[in-house]
């Protein structure tokens, strides 16, 4: 039912990955890294895909999949913008920074811009809370925020979309 | 006397993250002295005498944790590293793995010389890309350099060290949960015992360490166990990583002898409350511990001083608040942590965080009694050590201090409380109670 392949490289550091463990399944996590890359997000033929590459059955990739808060799921936008909002974010503003982005793509949290390019989500605790307010996008780290800075951020992300810089 | 940092000096350093940098200031060379002069057996003992104590939170000595993995196996062993700094307001670990990944390299080779494994785990939380970057190319780095591998420094041992990914699971920061996500399964824990050093990844013997606690061990290597023990107070010497956070001038990892003043690094390490204002509380370890009223902050930052102060050192992630920080929405925000967080295959700790989270937003919305107040405390009381770990508790012990030393604000909060100053606010989203 799915066409989804690993490329050759993938498949390579794959193999290599099998090397590091005494069991294929606790090669499970690294190898949903690399599914998440290779196929943009974990999607149910992802998953499918991943289980029959591994010998596991689709449930069980499923729940492991579902047990993780960071994996991008089916419908997650270019640009993940994930706010920290846990406590020491929240003394510093970080509700301020989820106002903003909010007003500013028009989305409400968990949601993604029509255009398909920024999802906004609160997340907790990124282990950041010196340069509160922060936040993740995709694999890097915003720190110490002002509002002028998440403006800044949009833009350059807007720019980088067009100019097709895009991950 | 003033005091040298030990496990950061490096930090702000060019280039301070790769191996020539590593080596040229004196890196593997404890490694080396230990797998050349140290019988392993003597190292425990010389770690032991040291009293390092695990610096993930718990406080557990080192030594005495590797001298509980069997010698005599036929499994094999294996060092799982907990690099999966996730308790609000810590983040230590990550200044150690992005500017000095091979200070946590060259303590992975000593402690597993000491215990005799050949197989090493790096359990980085997911969302830490930066950091897991730095110690793969750290990893590479070294077995180029023949550190890593087979025959290292010329001996017959070997050791491999694996970077693992995390996924984004508060619970994974708990041993037997991370050795369960390791395993490739959901992040659960396990009961103890059997404890991992008997039973742990892949059913074998296995110790668990936290990224700081093995950052020592070239320095204690290096100075000796004495010189270590000289460093901060007796029962848990040695430096100590601090993470400051919240309403301070300076926010910031300091590194400083074990029990310092907690008004002290505040004050004069951090520049003091921020804007001029006031001192309200202070949670001195990490979101999980008990928060201190501002009257309580004249305590040393150490495993015994904080006990006896009636909270805990814990990850040791300072998170200040000033006078202008409302008690209530602070719980809030912790109990909607731990509720998000829960694993779920605890009913205390499923439904617990839950009601937690919602008492206190009833509260938080000027809708709550004064009776709920006694209903947290029954609930914390069927959570704490009724449940496989400890994310019960932890959720427990901010629930009751705060409302314990801040009692007056959460009052003002419940409609029928003399004290109340509620005016019922439309509920804007959230829980829905």
């Amino acid at each position: 039912m799915t066409d989804l392949a690993f490329s050759k490289d993938a498949m390579k550091e794959y193999e290599w990955m099998l090397t590091r463990y005494p069991n294929k399944e606790a090669a499970l996590l690294p190898t949903l890294r690399i599914a998440e890359r290779e196929f943009e997000n974990l999607d149910p033929a992802a998953m499918k895909y991943v289980a029959d590459l591994m010998g596991l059955s689709p449930a069980k990739v499923l729940g492991v999949v579902t047990f993780y808060t960071h994996y991008r799921r089916e419908g997650t936008g270019t640009y993940h913008l994930q706010v920290c909002s846990t406590l020491s974010c929240a003394l510093r503003g970080s509700e301020d920074v989820c106002a903003h982005l909010s007003a500013k793509l028009g989305v409400g949290l968990g949601e993604t811009t029509d255009d398909g390019l920024f999802t906004l989500s609160k997340v907790e605790c990124l282990a950041s809370c010196d340069t509160a307010p922060m936040l993740q996008c995709n694999d890097d780290y915003h720190e110490g925020l002002t509002l002028e800075d998440v403006d800044h951020l949009i833009d350059r992300l807007r720019e980088e979309a067009k100019a097709g810089g895009a991950a | 006397m003033s005091f040298e940092p030990i496990l950061t000096k490096y930090r702000h350093e060019k280039d301070s993250h790769t191996i020539d940098f590593y080596r040229g200031h004196g890196g593997y060379e404890q490694a080396k002295k230990a797998i050349h002069d140290w019988a392993p057996d003597d190292l425990i003992e010389e770690v032991k005498k040291s009293n390092l104590r695990g610096r993930g939170g718990a406080g557990f000595p080192t030594g005495v944790k590797w001298s509980f993995v069997p010698k005599q196996t036929d499994k094999p062993k294996y060092l799982a590293v907990n690099a999966d700094e996730s308790e609000p307001g810590t983040f230590k670990d990550r200044v150690i793995m992005e500017t000095d990944p091979h200070l946590l390299l060259e303590g992975i080779m000593i402690s597993c010389w000491a215990v005799g494994i050949n197989t090493a785990y790096i359990y980085i939380r997911g969302e830490m890309v930066h950091g897991y970057n730095q110690l793969v190319s750290a990893c590479k780095e070294a077995y180029a350099a023949g550190f890593l591998g087979k025959g290292i420094f010329g001996s017959d041992f070997e050791l491999d060290v694996t970077v693992h990914r995390g996924a984004g699971a508060y619970i994974c920061g708990e041993e037997t949960g991370m050795l369960t996500s390791l395993e490739g399964e959901r992040g659960q824990p396990k009961l103890k015992p059997p404890f991992p050093a008997i039973e742990g990844l892949f059913g074998c013997p296995t110790v668990v360490n936290n990224v700081e606690t093995l950052a020592n061990l070239p320095f204690i290597l290096e100075k000796g166990a004495d010189h270590f023990r000289s460093i901060g107070p007796e029962k848990s010497p040695g430096p100590k990583l601090f993470c400051v956070s919240g309403h301070v001038e300076k926010p910031g990892t300091y590194e400083l002898p074990m029990g310092v003043n907690l008004l002290t690094l505040i004050n004069e390490h951090c520049g003091g409350v921020w804007k001029g204002r006031k001192l309200k509380a202070v949670i001195p370890g990490g979101s999980s511990a008990h928060v201190l009223h501002a009257d309580e902050c004249d305590v040393n930052m150490d495993i015994e001083s904080l006990a006896a102060g009636g909270s805990m050192l814990g990850s040791a992630g300072v998170i200040v608040m000033d006078e202008t920080t409302d008690m209530v929405d602070a719980l809030l925000n912790i109990m909607k942590f731990y509720h998000h967080e829960s694993c779920g295959q605890c009913t205390p700790c499923r439904e617990g965080t839950g009601w937690l989270e919602k008492i206190v937003h009833r509260l938080h919305q000027g809708r709550g009694r004064k009776e709920d107040l006694d209903v947290v405390f029954d609930v914390c009381d069927r959570m704490i050590g009724k449940t496989i770990c400890v994310l019960a508790d932890a959720a427990a012990f901010p629930a009751m201090s705060f409302i314990d030393k801040f009692r007056d604000e959460f009052l003002a909060k419940c409609t029928n409380s003399d004290r109340s100053t509620a005016q019922a606010t439309s509920g804007a989203g959230g829980v829905n109670v």
